[in-house]
């Protein structure tokens, strides 16, 4: 193999294409297997989604990226469903960034993210596939000299059976991509479904478990530099003096630049950017920097209780109701800390300028039209002179999607800094993940209810306290999504949220406001049936009544398929909880005891209906992942500011991650359903926080009062 | 007020920093020599020998189960590793898995992890030499008992405390992490005396 | 110079002996299935095997490689290797797919050590590499059926 040496020749990954290293400096890499390059140009193009090699081979675009959750496998299966393709011929790779082609039908822009991967291309899909199929079918009928009505597709192969001619799709790829696609094309009754709601084995596994999948981090750019960005331990602050003589003393360091953002050090290598990153001695201006302690804020907020908030959801005369006689009042705070992604690929993005002036940037974009745009901006050049290749990102959760793009104006300002002459790659370590900021937010929420002599509930009082998503001014609805649509039958309700403003800058987090309202809603009502005499299962079903069949569907399917009622080992306790988030419902029942104090969850039963299930084998992963995420913050992580504001962790040491000896087993059932597919990604998370703290409240009769559950007075 | 952000403190000063502020010290041989009962002197000289004994840099790796601790509030070794059969740890997640023969500084990350400690036979206690939450006078009688302490002869004993590299880690434990107090040859000389004195035991 | 072999092949090292082998395995050999996760030895995604035994490359001194064999998830081979890769694939391990080098890496050498290992074991094993997607259902499961592979 040639090793090519021009600034062109850069180890990437477009998609499931497997790029080939530099020839190193120093001595010689493996040859690393290469594929062609799927969806290149030349390759026929039936429509924006859709290539069809002569060889057979059909590569689907994706307008989304694909960090672990399958929309790569899920789009192209879509596809597949309405191409009639055999699975092994379809590979998939990322689409271009281009806000108008490849936009989230949902978003208006291109974007990954809200679990809305499958929901908004599910027809977008299914009629690109179509539309393909048709006109290979067209190209079959010219070629052939026969009516296109009396030709089949099936399994990848073209056929006309009075005339015995068959061809695969590559033969007739060129031809068929000359003809013209209807407009209209006639999709598959479900019942006629052959690889929609089956287990496909997914595109990216193999890739992935050898160590052939290329991430950010694994592109490298001919003569490239690596660069790193100190930044300060203090939200707000900002560069006062830099003395960088020991950082430039480092061998293989280049050069040091002060950013808006921090300091950043050029290398040779990233050996090299670390060295002389620990040798900067940075200066920071505190001034205005939240200097608050994590203890602090939680008390500045307590005392916004008082306040009345933004009502966001009223039913009732709440007021009334709680002034009525002969009831039982519960009240309960829950104090939620700030959570870090934490996603295994650190940010990262490999910047370069080309001969013409253009800038090409690799890196995992949720939000490709941003960053695009971001770039162009930092970097002084036109829009139409930025391409954003996206690559597979190792986890985001929420991390990669930012309006405004604040990373990649960083890696951008580095860039632009550098002069632009050599390639950029810009990494954040660990470190500058954990303490990057752009957190779930703390929040506190205080919750009131009153159950009548029946054990009813007969009110609800919810009152949120923290900062918004959205910025939105005096309300947001992320801040009380899942507790503001309460399924549940309760006459009088209160709902109200009070937004605050610091510097610590937050986002969402797999599931977004789910995150806390699921888990407070959750362990409410479940502490009110208890204190009302009612069984977790059959109170809830009651409360739902019969406008919430989906709600009661899940919620059903799970206490069948745990046997919720039967016998239950010595010493471990089940708990229940049930939320709906993006339109998809799950329910799960965690079985758990208590092991050095702590929560040991042995089972997770979880029953979930996302409408149509597209790919069960990843709507199980999902749900089994969203389980182990959500587990893994409730018992362990927060990020905490100390005195004086410094945050505290900084790395897996710190901010726990969940381990494979505490994951517990979990059993899915997927309901099936012909209902518009919905997202799997996020839902599975908000339901194991309470299912967990529930079981909790009963092995220790304490209800959850803070998390993460390691840092509460525990049993 | 300067504040440095981790990575600054740990590097430029990496040298200079390799051992903590004040490390603490053994009181000489010579201020026992007042001491006249032989065997009040020898349990003195094991009593101030067990300053380095139940230091937490020592107790980490003699802990009564099977998982280590770590740091000064002898927290759970983190990640969890336990024991394993040969106090190598387990099959696939041996302790050199991670520890190397020599410590290993941490360049530009954790503020609160800046080195990976490591010396050549890296391991833990067997579980009989286990001394974690005994007190002093059992981790003693335990020392001195061939059964426990792995055949060793009291001559063998002192050999081991004054020159063995795994106990001598304990004066080099890496950046980041207090030394036990003294010096090997300080602590080797008290166990020394201690043997001549009739190895007595505190109770 | 720090001379060791790299999946079979001669290396010759001229630069930092301080390096991490992480580094040198992927900035100047450009073999990148070797994932930088934490660099302080808490996550395993840098996982390789140094003379046979499992070892984090983000902690360990290129100079203390020297004269050793080191193979990363391009080159590992055998009988073990092909199992657990065949089993991740069978039961599609993988989410983001970052962590799965060092996983399978880690699953590799202990099934090495125990060919037919227990839940306790492979938790011992493994709870040295974190999944943040938390694949760890799958994993448990891939390692059990490379097992039962194995044993033929």
């Amino acid at each position: 193999m040639t090793m090519q040496t021009s600034r062109r020749a850069f180890l990437s990954g477009l998609g499931l294409v497997i790029g080939v290293a530099l020839a190193p400096r120093g001595f010689a890499a493996d040859a690393l297997e290469r594929g062609d390059l799927a969806g290149a140009p030349g390759v026929p193009a039936f429509n924006a989604f859709v290539r069809v090699a002569t060889d057979g081979t059909v590569t689907v675009l994706s307008k989304h990226i694909e960090f672990g959750q399958g929309p790569y496998t899920g789009l192209a299966t879509l596809v597949a469903e309405e191409l009639d393709a055999d699975w092994a011929q379809v590979r998939a790779a990322a689409a271009p960034a281009d806000d108008k082609i490849y936009a989230n039908l949902l978003f208006g822009i291109q974007g990954t993210g809200g679990s809305t991967a499958i929901a908004n291309s599910y027809e977008q899909m299914r009629k690109a596939g179509a539309t393909a199929r048709a006109m290979l079918v067209a190209a079959a009928a010219e070629t052939w000299g026969v009516p296109a009505s009396e030709i089949t597709v099936v399994k990848g192969r073209i056929a006309h059976a009075a005339s015995g001619k068959e061809s695969g799709f590559g033969e007739l790829a060129d031809l068929a991509a000359t003809m013209p696609a209807p407009e209209n094309p006639v999709l598959k009754d479900p019942a006629d479904f052959v690889l929609i709601g089956t287990d496909l084995p997914k595109l990216d596994t193999v890739a992935k478990s050898t160590g052939r999948a290329v991430f950010t981090i694994d592109v490298q750019a001919e003569d490239m530099l690596v660069a790193m960005v100190a930044h300060p331990a203090h939200f707000g602050a900002t560069v006062k003096s830099v003395d960088d003589a020991a950082a430039r003393a480092v061998p293989g360091v280049l050069d040091v630049k002060t950013l808006p953002q921090g300091v950043a050090v050029y290398a040779e290598n990233t050996w090299a950017a670390l060295k002389g990153r620990a040798a900067l001695a940075v200066d920071w201006d505190l001034s205005k920097a939240e200097t608050r302690s994590s203890q602090q804020i939680e008390a500045d907020y307590r005392a916004l209780f008082a306040e009345a908030g933004h009502e966001a959801k009223k039913a009732g005369d709440v007021d009334a109701a709680f002034a009525g006689a002969g009831l039982t009042v519960i009240e309960r705070e829950i104090v939620f800390p700030y959570l870090a992604h934490a996603p295994m690929e650190p940010l990262d993005a490999v910047l370069m300028k080309n001969a013409d002036g253009s800038i090409d940037c690799f890196n995992g974009a949720q939000f490709p039209g941003q960053d695009r745009a971001a770039i162009a901006e930092v970097c002084g050049v036109d829009l139409s002179q930025v391409r954003i290749n996206t690559q597979f990102a190792g986890g985001s959760f929420g991390r990669r999607a930012q309006f405004g793009s604040p990373y990649i104006r960083e890696a951008a300002a580095v860039f632009a800094a550098s002069g632009m002459a050599r390639p950029v790659k810009h990494l954040w370590t660990r470190e500058d993940d954990i303490r990057g900021g752009f957190y779930r937010p703390t929040y506190l929420h205080n919750l009131k209810g009153a159950l009548d002599k029946d054990g009813n509930i007969v009110a609800w009082r919810q009152h949120i306290v923290g900062q918004s998503l959205m910025k939105k001014g005096e309300f947001d609805e992320s801040t009380v999504e899942g507790a503001a649509d309460l399924p549940y039958g309760i006459p009088n309700l209160r709902v109200t949220a009070t937004a605050t403003d610091l510097p610590i800058p937050v986002l969402w987090w797999r599931s977004v406001g789910h995150t806390h309202t699921g888990f407070a809603v959750e362990s409410f009502v479940d502490e009110l049936l208890q204190a009302g005499g009612k069984d977790p299962v059959e109170g809830r079903l009651a409360l739902l009544g019969d406008k919430n069949p989906r709600h009661a569907g899940v919620l059903t399917r799970v206490a069948e398929l745990a046997d919720w009622g039967g016998p239950i080992p010595d010493g471990r306790q089940r708990g229940v909880a049930l939320h709906k988030s993006f339109n998809t419902y799950v329910a799960e029942i965690a079985e758990v005891s208590i092991e050095g104090g702590k929560p040991r969850v042995h089972k997770v039963w979880v029953a979930v209906d996302c409408g149509q299930p597209v790919n069960p084998n990843v709507i199980r992963a999902q749900m089994e992942g969203g389980v182990g995420y959500g587990l893994g913050a409730i018992l362990f992580d927060q990020v905490s500011l100390g005195d004086g504001g410094k945050i505290v962790q900084s790395n897996f040491h710190d901010y726990r991650s969940l381990r494979i000896h505490e994951m517990p087993e979990v059993e899915v059932a997927v309901i099936p359903s012909r209902e518009a597919p919905t997202g799997v990604g996020e839902p599975g998370v908000p339901p194991i926080g309470p299912a967990v703290g529930n079981a909790w409240r009963r092995l220790t009769g304490q209800p959850v009062r803070r998390l993460p559950l390691s840092s509460a007075e525990l049993a | 007020m300067m504040q440095q952000r981790a990575f600054a403190l740990a590097a430029l000063a990496a040298a200079v920093l390799a051992v903590p502020a004040a490390a603490a010290e053994l009181e000489p041989l010579s201020s026992f020599d007042t001491i006249t009962d032989e065997a009040a002197r020898s349990v003195a000289l094991f009593t101030e020998a067990g300053k380095v004994i139940e230091h937490p840099r020592c107790l980490n790796c003699h802990p009564v189960d099977n998982v280590p601790t770590q740091g000064m509030d002898m927290h759970p070794h983190e990640p969890p590793v336990v024991r394993g059969e040969a106090d190598m740890g387990a099959a696939g997640m041996m302790c050199t898995t991670c520890h190397g023969p020599e410590n290993v500084r941490v360049v530009a990350q954790a503020d609160t992890l800046t080195s990976i400690p490591g010396s050549a036979t890296w391991h833990l206690a067997p579980i009989s030499m286990a001394w974690a939450g005994k007190s002093l006078g059992e981790i003693c009688t335990q020392i001195k008992d061939p059964e426990r302490n792995g055949g060793m002869s009291l001559d063998d004993i002192v050999e081991h405390m004054s020159h063995d590299d795994l106990v001598g880690w304990g004066w080099e434990p890496g950046e980041g992490r207090e030394p036990v107090p003294g010096t090997q040859a300080e602590f080797g000389a008290l166990i020394s005396a201690w043997v001549e004195t009739g190895a007595h035991c505190p109770q | 110079m720090v001379t060791f072999t790299l999946n079979g092949k001669d290396i010759a090292f001229d630069g930092d002996p301080d390096t991490p082998l992480l580094w040198v395995i992927r900035d100047e050999a450009g073999l990148t299935g070797t994932k930088y996760g934490c660099g302080i030895a808490q996550c395993g995604a840098c996982t390789v095997h140094l003379d046979g035994m499992p070892r984090r490359s983000c902690v360990t001194p290129v100079s203390t490689v020297e004269g050793s064999d080191v193979v990363t998830i391009e080159g590992v081979s055998g009988a073990e290797a092909a199992a657990v890769q065949a089993a991740w694939i069978g039961l599609d391990v993988p989410q983001c797919g970052y962590c799965q080098s060092g996983q399978i890496m880690s699953a590799v050498a202990l099934l090495q050590l125990v060919p037919k290992p227990s839940d306790a074991d492979i938790d011992n094993a493994m709870a040295g590499n974190i999944c943040r997607c938390a694949t760890y259902v799958r994993i448990r499961r891939a390692i059990h059926d490379a097992a039962a592979t194995l044993e033929g």
